[in-house]
């Protein structure tokens, strides 16, 4: 295998790896101390020095970071140098409220395609590829991370961003794409238009980097089979940098954490306690060497597991599973614990599309959840009784994931709107 | 007489039948029968028409699900017990109904019944 990007980083020995981060983090703490207010501040208020800092180990002492300290110092939190040494910024959505905005010198951007760059060498991406980047391009960080892997590793890269799918099917076709990179929801959609319009044979798709959204194992299998590629999943967050986090190989069991950049933890969402490998709890990271937007021991929300296997890929570096989903995206539903994602994989299962809505709202003091679904011409027939009885299956497939009862609404192909970025599966109408 | 019934998908919505029928009419498709089965979310509808092909091409074209099976179409004079005489047949051949309607046929003076039925070999041999 020679799926590499950066091959002596890539296979570091973990011991060596231990004592690059350990390099690294003293120098970042340094210039966290020197440079950035917003985090001294908290150290001092922790009652910590710069001196009680003196290795990852250490770490459980520094205060964390969460999306409300970045969005309480908007527009500069977190900002360590000058703006005359910044090159670019990038921003979250703003959703879940006021926007995080990100900045990066030369340097930070440097490191962030260079982690894009070796998610897309694993994959079997060379200079030969022809990489069709969907996501969107802007203050979303997923056209330009996956934009600026590709030309690192000297693909012909496809700027399309997201949307106007026929002009994506074109360019697709009349120009060879062999990897796409999109969310993976708009990844099901071209594939449906694909086969809508009989394109299949004239694809030259073999791997798909799909992230910035939770999915499920049936529907990366789906895509897998519609398009007749390997799927690979891609973790990031703009906070850290943007995609590229972590990436998968080809094993597919889990993330590579680019760890000679991010430092990872695994705590206890609860208490904050630090827990041991293997442990489920929620990512924590720390940027070990970036210069404008040095976030530490960030709490993304996303409950997932870490595990230092060795990887039948050749790479060292420690893996993340998929994360159960964004502790963002979990609804509370009758007090019980639902994430999207969860429903997604009954729908694969049971032979619908990943094209459903979810609807939460509060009758008589009692929650209530309703799932729209789109039938499909394979699951129809002339037969009411069997129609119903499909029907009650999805009811009972639900029940037994999700613990709870979600009323089913059978609607017609289409209806649904299709996301063209992020796909807006919830709408919760619950007044609390 | 076995003939090919067009079923198509129905959501719970003002005008979604309307959207179907102008679907057809814009085709110059002629609706020789029609029946609706209904729940409280969703419902079927299914249809005769003189041109399948057509139908289900523009159908199909327009988003909808449709699914094409064959059913049994039986006349019988447009009379008193015209319908009671053949159900009677059905019922002692042991034949298992899975839903049926009818329609009028002023011209020939003649009622067409539509059977879905579980052995529609039989049900053909029965009439013949």
């Amino acid at each position: 295998m020679s799926n590499y990007f950066q091959p002596a980083i890539e296979t570091m020995p973990a011991a060596q790896i231990k004592a690059l981060q350990n390099e690294k983090f003293r120098k970042q703490m340094a210039h966290v101390w020197n440079d950035c207010p917003d985090y001294r501040r908290k150290m001092e208020a922790a009652g910590l020095t710069l001196d009680d800092i003196q290795s990852l180990d250490d770490i459980g002492k520094l205060p964390f970071t969460s999306k409300d300290d970045l969005r309480e110092h908007y527009p500069y939190a977190m900002l360590a140098k000058p703006l005359a040494d910044c090159v670019r910024i990038q921003s979250t959505s703003g959703t879940t409220g006021k926007r995080v905005i990100a900045y990066y010198t030369q340097h930070d951007i440097d490191i962030w395609e260079e982690c894009c760059a070796r998610a897309i060498a694993a994959t079997g991406g060379t200079k030969e590829d022809v990489v069709q980047v969907s996501y969107g391009y802007g203050l979303f960080t997923g056209g330009p991370g996956l934009n600026g892997g590709s030309h690192k590793l000297g693909c012909l890269t496809l700027p399309m961003s997201s949307g106007n799918t026929d002009r994506q099917l074109q360019f697709m076709t009349d120009l060879g794409a062999t990897i796409i990179c999109c969310t993976p929801s708009y990844a099901a959609y071209l594939a449906e238009s694909i086969k809508e319009r009989g394109l299949r044979d004239q694809i030259k798709l073999k791997a798909g980097i799909f992230g910035a959204e939770a999915w499920s194992e049936e529907m990366r299998r789906d895509i897998e089979q519609s398009l007749g590629i390997k799927a690979y999943d891609i973790y990031g967050l703009t906070e850290i940098s943007g995609p590229g986090v972590s990436f998968e190989c080809e094993e597919q069991t889990g993330m590579h954490i680019n760890e000679d950049h991010f430092y990872a933890e695994i705590i206890d969402p609860d208490t904050g306690e630090i827990l041991p490998e293997g442990a489920e709890g929620e990512l924590v990271f720390t940027c070990l060497d970036k210069e404008a937007f040095p976030v530490i021991r960030y709490r993304t929300k996303d409950i997932c597991v870490l595990t230092r296997k060795t990887c039948s890929c050749g790479r060292t570096f420690i893996k993340m599973v998929k994360p159960r989903g964004r502790s963002d995206d979990m609804l509370i539903i009758k007090g019980v614990n639902v994430f999207p994602s969860q429903i997604e994989a009954v729908l694969l299962e049971q032979g619908y599309q990943a094209n459903y809505q979810l609807i939460v709202d509060r009758v008589n003091n009692s929650d209530t959840l309703d799932v729209n679904v789109e039938m499909t011409p394979e699951k129809f027939t002339d037969n009411l009784g069997q129609v119903s009885e499909m029907e009650k299956k999805l009811v009972a497939a639900l029940k037994a994931m999700l613990g709870i009862y979600a009323k089913v609404h059978l609607v017609a192909p289409k209806s649904i709107t299709r996301s063209e970025g992020k796909a807006v599966r919830v709408i919760d109408n619950r007044k609390i | 007489m076995t003939v090919k019934q067009i079923s198509v998908f129905l959501e719970n919505r003002y005008g979604q039948l309307h959207e179907i029928t102008s679907i057809l009419a814009d085709a110059d498709v002629d609706l020789k029968a029609l029946n609706i089965a209904e729940t409280k979310d969703y419902g079927i509808l299914r249809l005769l028409v003189d041109d399948v092909a057509k139908a289900t091409d523009v159908l199909i074209g327009a988003g909808c699900v449709v699914s094409v099976n064959p059913v049994q179409v039986i006349s019988v004079p447009n009379r008193v017990g015209g319908l009671n005489a053949v159900l009677g047949k059905i019922a002692q051949a042991n034949i298992d109904i899975e839903y049926m309607y009818s329609t009028i046929d002023a011209k020939n003076d003649e009622a067409k019944l539509v059977f879905k039925v579980d052995q529609p070999e039989a049900l053909e041999a029965l009439l013949a």
